[in-house]
Order: structure tokens, then C-alpha cells, then sequence
């Protein structure tokens, strides 16, 4: 269900291929366990944990901090990119506004 | 070009809302540094703080909305890059940082001493008596910076300070966010820039409040503390 919400949203421009990729791993990884009843035996076996089932939220589990930690890194790119791009505004508003005054009067400090 | 006699010179103030004190500061800078251009940077203030600087006809930039102290400083440094300034100092716009103790901090970078100056309230019999929290914090900051520094700096939370063209230019790209003054020192040292301390007087707050309120100061403290430590690890 939540595979099928993540590619509309991708095909509506809503979602950005590249944030949907963690989104379809969950999907897929959580969709193949809960359908595989076998897969998901073995590996909790393997890990020794007593209920397979669980295994299955503890996997959806480490999916989503990933997705989280994932955009924490984005938001902190798009933070400073986002600075950058302030002080740029601020400093070609300041450029336009002498060179606006200085159409009016002679210019109060050199451009050079 | 004459740089190489006489150089640019450049009075940053980052202002925050400081319409009660922000015209004395400039008066003062004037007044004491006449062949300097002075740059505020406005950050956003709702209340009058541009106008007022733009009356007295210096150089004002604002930001489009409220971007924090680094930033601030940042796009004054920027600034002082664009236009070719040789030295960049930092005045706050909150009258603590007093005038006539700018040229004391140019002079080591004009002449090539050192790239960065710190103000000190410290050194040489400084009178300055912080509160016992805020002495504590400060004497921490002080020992962690001295031993990464294996220098000691008496006075790292100071903001008063004159930068050369090449730490201009490093600040360009990169300048912590939130209270960057002990984490800019431990960058600039790992890039080997020479820092000196200079002893200055520095007044009470004509205005405003500081930027550190006790109930934040010991957030403050860890934060940068864990800044100082994620940077020793970087590279």
C-alpha cells in the first residue's frame, strides 16, 4: 500500500526520486519479510530472536532512523545553502541600491 | 592603488536590534577611526536599527529575514572581501566594545604580526569583573583553547577583533553559526593562521541584553564545547 502511495507521489512531482529510494527499500524489505514467511524464520533464527514477527518492526524499525537521519543531513544542506543564498540577496540588494544612488548623486564610496 | 600605504579598513557591526545604542557606536568609530568605512549589518531587526544606520549615511546591508550571529558576521566579512578591504574589524553594536581601543587591535595585522587579534579583557590588568558563573565558563573555554592552541588565549568568548585578508578570505567559506567566536579560533589555528591576543578596555552594555542569558549559558557551554571536539576530528 505505502510502495504504491511513494511512486504517485513520485509520478505527481510530489516526491523527489532521490528522498523516494529509502522509502522503497522500507517497502520492499518489510512487503518480501511479511509475504516470505520462510525468510523471515530463518534470519530470526539466525539472530536468535524468539518472535519472527518482531523482526519485522525491528527492521521497518532501522528503516525509518535511517530515513530520519537521512533528513537531517538534507535539512542541514539545504540550511546553509539556504544562508548562502541570503547573503547573496543581501549583498546584489545593496549593489542595486548604490547603483540607484548613484544615478541621483555621486557616489558615496568607490566601487571600484 | 595606494593598499600598500594606507589600508582599507573595515568596521564591521552586526546588529540584532540595538536602536538604543547603535548610533553611539558609529559616532564612536568615527570619531576614533575616521579612515574607516563602516558596515552595519542589519540582521533582520523589526525595529529601527537600519534606518538609524542608514541616516547616519554608513554602509548598511540587511538580511531578507533573521539568519543569527555567524552569519551576520559572515556577510560582513564578505563584504570586506568583495570590496578589497585589507582589514576587517568586528564591533558590536551594543556599545561594549569601545573605539579608541580599535587601532591597538589593527596595528599587529597592518604591520604583519599576526593575521587575527583578539581584544582581551584580561590581559594587563584588565578591570574586568564577570560574574562567577560566567568567569567559570570563560576560565574553561580559556584552558580548553589554550591546550589546543598550545598558546594561551586569556579571552576567547571576546567578539572584539581585527582579521587580515587571508582570514577574511577563509571566513568567507567557513564561519560557525550560533556563538562562533571559540570556534572560529580553534579553525583558524588547525589552518595555521597566527592569532594574537591585545589587551583592550571594553564598557558595560549600553543597551540590549547579551546574547548569553544564564538559563542558556550552560546549553551554550556544551554546545560549543562539542563544536571545539567535532572539529578536532574533522580532516
Amino acid at each position: 500500500m505505502l510502495f504504491g502511495v511513494v511512486i504517485d507521489f513520485i509520478r505527481r512531482g510530489l516526491l523527489k526520486e532521490k528522498y523516494s529510494v529509502l522509502w522503497l527499500a522500507l517497502c520492499v524489505a518489510v512487503m518480501v519479510l511479511a509475504v516470505k514467511r520462510s525468510i523471515l524464520d530463518t534470519i530470526a533464527l539466525k539472530l536468535g530472536v524468539s518472535y519472527p514477527p518482531s523482526l519485522l518492526f525491528l527492521v521497518a524499525f532501522l528503516f525509518i532512523l535511517l530515513i530520519l537521519l537521512h533528513f537531517s543531513v538534507v535539512i542541514s544542506i539545504l540550511h546553509e545553502k539556504n544562508k548562502i543564498l541570503a547573503q547573496e540577496i543581501t549583498m546584489l540588494r545593496h549593489i542595486v541600491k548604490q547603483g540607484r544612488d548613484a544615478g541621483t548623486s555621486s557616489a558615496p564610496e568607490s566601487l571600484e | 592603488m595606494t593598499q600598500n600605504t594606507t589600508p582599507k579598513i573595515l568596521v564591521i557591526i552586526p546588529a540584532f536590534n540595538e536602536e538604543e545604542t547603535i548610533a553611539s557606536v558609529i559616532t564612536d568609530v568615527r570619531t576614533n577611526v575616521p579612515e574607516a568605512v563602516i558596515l552595519v549589518v542589519n540582521d533582520g531587526s523589526r525595529d529601527s536599527t537600519a534606518a538609524i544606520a542608514e541616516s547616519l549615511g554608513v554602509v548598511t546591508l540587511t538580511h531578507p529575514y533573521n539568519l543569527g550571529f555567524g552569519a551576520t558576521m559572515q556577510t560582513g566579512y564578505k563584504y570586506a572581501r568583495q570590496f578589497g578591504f585589507s582589514v576587517a574589524v568586528q564591533v558590536d553594536g551594543d556599545g561594549q566594545h569601545r573605539a579608541d581601543q580599535i587601532r591597538r587591535l589593527i596595528e599587529p595585522i597592518i604591520y604583519g604580526t599576526a593575521q587575527i587579534t583578539i581584544g582581551s579583557r584580561f590581559l594587563d590588568g584588565g578591570d574586568y569583573k564577570p560574574s562567577l558563573a560566567r568567569s567559570a565558563g570563560m576560565a574553561i573555554f580559556s584552558k580548553v583553547v589554550s591546550v589546543i592552541l598550545r598558546e594561551k588565549i586569556t579571552d576567547t568568548t571576546s567578539g572584539f577583533r581585527a582579521s587580515g585578508r587571508d582570514v577574511i578570505a577563509y571566513y568567507c567559506g567557513h564561519y560557525p553559526d550560533d556563538y562562533p567566536e571559540v570556534e572560529a579560533l580553534v579553525l583558524l589555528h588547525r589552518k595555521g593562521f597566527r592569532i594574537m591576543e591585545v589587551p583592550v578596555k571594553m564598557s558595560e552594555r549600553g543597551g540590549g541584553r547579551s546574547s548569553i542569558t544564564p538559563t542558556k549559558s550552560a546549553f551554550y557551554m556544551i554546545k560549543v564545547l562539542l563544536a571545539i571536539f567535532v572539529d578536532l576530528l574533522k580532516k
